[in-house]
């Protein structure tokens, strides 16, 4: 905890009260979040649909979500007769405690000068809470962004266990495409924010959202090229399992997928999971690619003005989401693993070096014309180098007695 | 004190996962116990002020490879209880018990060393930790100098440890791509004879393989 001024002075009951109450409003937060984002989803997609979508339950079919949290509670917890007890059980809490932790590294406010830390008064994002000043996340850890790698690569053992355990065919099919997909996709995630790491110069998230402020000029939507912020927000769309890129728990192949034989409150674990890790990747996305908290303040409280500002950046990210559920048809598994790893992870690898030319060049003095010149060189190298690889092994498939792989892997999905 | 328990709940967990992995019937509840002792290691990195070590420790061990194990056991199919009771060679628990018994003395030895070390170099150790406190203050970014350390002697002092390292890597990687190409394609011919699908080659070859690895056992 190494951001958070709570700490500076030692540890009192004080600091662990405001510590608990962080915690627990997150907790409660993140809740109300993903019943009002299964409501949000369910609305706007029927809107889109031209039908009304729930409007049974509370004003416009508010308390939907809250109806259907009280079904699960209440259904028989059933247990497929070849499941492994132990595994059937635990996968549901792996899903949805990784999903919950992931958000903790989130600045969700706090007033960000440009300033430096001593501008502003000192303050560096951070708000007074009880008399005592505090960053307003759960925890900054001194490995910030990568607590959120750790986290997904986790997630996988959720899915996947879940497949495993249930002792039937359909949820180990997609379990298997889900961890597959899951281990391809982390890399082009994992090149992309250390793109971001390298331009912000911190893994913690309370650095990069401070070295954005000052403007949208300053947001790393901008200074890391735009390039990953588009390989992040597929990879993301991909591990969150979210269409186009839902083959996991493709409804017309699958039945459906991980979770088939889960029934009562262990479905709804993942369901709570999978909802409250769209709401944490597009709170991610908004920390490392659009400025956090940042925002112009107008009035009154200033305090709030930042929240405020997140929320609104987060809830369009949520909002694309849908979209991209309501418009895109799902992809082929082929398509799905040469999209991550034929062009996202190439272009990353580019992306990630020419970052580096540019901070060297900033570094040495160097002229940034040659730089591009040198970058746009390599690129055109690069991809000539791999379009003679692909055809290669095109021919050699070809070859090949055995059948071409695109139709292996189409035939079966 | 609260070193202390931080210190027994991450060694507990490592113990037991430790524990389970060699006495679990099932292949799955092993690799499971196996992440339940990488989480602890992790804890134990933590408590020790090693973030970012502990970061990549449950990222690329609990999130990539044991992964990789679970993803094997799984395709493969191997999955059910295996059946420890056979296939023990003749003096194999004398061997087994003896190498375990010879294992632990040169871990207890070697333990006992390091610690005769690090008693001897306490003194110098709470000098630069002091020196390092003072500079760095309460700084956010003074964990960021941790990784940039570390960077920085993985490229200048061990500069040629780390390329020969990856030269490894995409050796085994390149090999592995030629020996699973070759063989899919010599067992494709052979087997192909005997199924006209050449779809589910692969599946009788596991099969086969197997069938010929347990007949081998029962041996």
């Amino acid at each position: 905890m190494t951001g958070d001024p709570l700490f500076a002075d030692g540890v009192d009951w004080g600091d662990i009260a405001v510590m608990g109450v962080k915690v627990v409003v997150a907790f409660a937060a993140l809740l109300v979040a993903t019943m009002f984002m299964i409501w949000f989803e369910r609305k706007l997609i029927s809107d889109m649909q031209h039908r009304i979508g729930p409007n049974v339950a509370g004003p416009w079919g508010l308390l939907q979500a809250f109806a259907d949290g009280v079904k699960f509670f209440f259904k028989e917890d059933l247990r497929p007769a070849n499941a492994d007890p132990l595994v059937f059980r635990l996968a549901p809490y792996i899903s949805a405690v990784t999903a919950f932790v992931a958000f903790a590294i989130v600045p969700v406010g706090g007033v960000f000068a440009d300033t430096g830390p001593s501008g502003d008064g000192g303050r560096q994002g951070t708000v007074t809470l009880f008399g005592k000043e505090t960053i307003l996340q759960v925890a900054d850890p001194p490995v910030g962004i990568l607590l959120l790698l750790a986290m997904s690569s986790v997630a996988v053992y959720g899915v996947m266990l879940a497949g495993w355990s249930s002792g039937s065919k359909y949820p180990l099919i997609g379990s298997v495409r889900a961890s597959a997909q899951a281990i391809s996709y982390e890399a082009a995630l994992g090149m992309s924010v250390v793109a971001v790491v390298i331009v912000a110069g911190s893994l913690s998230t309370q650095s990069i959202v401070a070295s954005q402020a000052g403007g949208v000029n300053n947001w790393l939507l901008l200074t890391t090229g735009i390039v990953p912020f588009l390989v992040f927000l597929i990879s993301a769309t991909a591990e969150l399992n979210r269409p186009p890129f839902d083959l996991v728990e493709a409804e017309q192949e699958l039945v459906g997928g991980f979770h088939t034989e889960y029934s009562s409150i262990r479905f709804a674990l993942f369901f709570l999971a999978e909802f409250m890790n769209v709401i944490t990747m597009s709170a991610i996305m908004v920390t490392l690619f659009f400025g956090g908290p940042a925002g112009p303040v107008f009035f009154g409280w200033t305090w709030l003005w930042p929240t405020v500002w997140f929320l609104a950046k987060v809830v369009a990210f949520l909002f694309m989401f849908v979209w991209f559920r309501a418009t895109l048809p799902r992809l082929r598994y082929d398509q799905l693993m040469s999209l991550g790893w034929k062009v996202l992870i190439p272009v990353m690898l580019f992306w990630l070096m020419f970052l580096g030319l540019v901070q060297l060049a900033g570094v040495q003095g160097w002229n940034r014309i040659w730089v591009f010149i040198a970058a746009a060189i390599g690129f055109a190298l690069g991809w000539a180098l791999l379009a003679a690889a692909l055809k290669a092994a095109k021919r050699n498939f070809a070859d090949d007695d055995t059948e071409p792989l695109p139709t292996h892997t189409a035939g079966r999905s | 004190m609260v070193e202390v328990a931080v210190f027994a709940v991450a060694a507990a967990a490592c113990l037991v996962g430790a524990i389970g992995v060699v006495l679990s019937r099932n292949p799955v509840h092993a690799a499971l116990m196996l992440v339940m002792t990488l989480f602890g290691i992790a804890v134990l990195f933590v408590a020790q002020e090693a973030h970012f070590i502990a970061a990549v420790q449950v990222i690329v061990y609990a999130g990539a490879i044991v992964v990789l194990f679970l993803f094997v056991i799984m395709l493969l199919g191997v999955d059910r209880a295996a059946e420890l009771s056979l296939g023990a060679l003749p003096a194999q628990r004398w061997t087994a018990a003896a190498f375990g018994l010879g294992g632990a003395a040169v871990l207890i030895w070697l333990v006992a060393a390091v610690d005769r070390l690090f008693k001897g170099a306490k003194s110098l150790a709470l000098e630069t930790a002091g020196a390092a406190g003072a500079g760095a203050g309460s700084d956010p970014t003074d964990y960021v100098a941790d990784v940039s350390a570390l960077a920085r002697s993985l490229f200048s002092d061990y500069v040629y440890a780390f390329e020969l390292t990856s030269l490894l890597l995409i050796v085994a990687v390149i090999g592995t791509v030629i020996l699973a190409r070759r063989s899919d394609g010599a067992d494709g011919r052979r087997v192909g004879q005997h199924g006209a699908d050449g779809r589910r080659v692969g599946q009788h070859g596991a099969d086969a393989a197997m069938a010929g690895s347990s007949s081998e056992a029962g041996r």
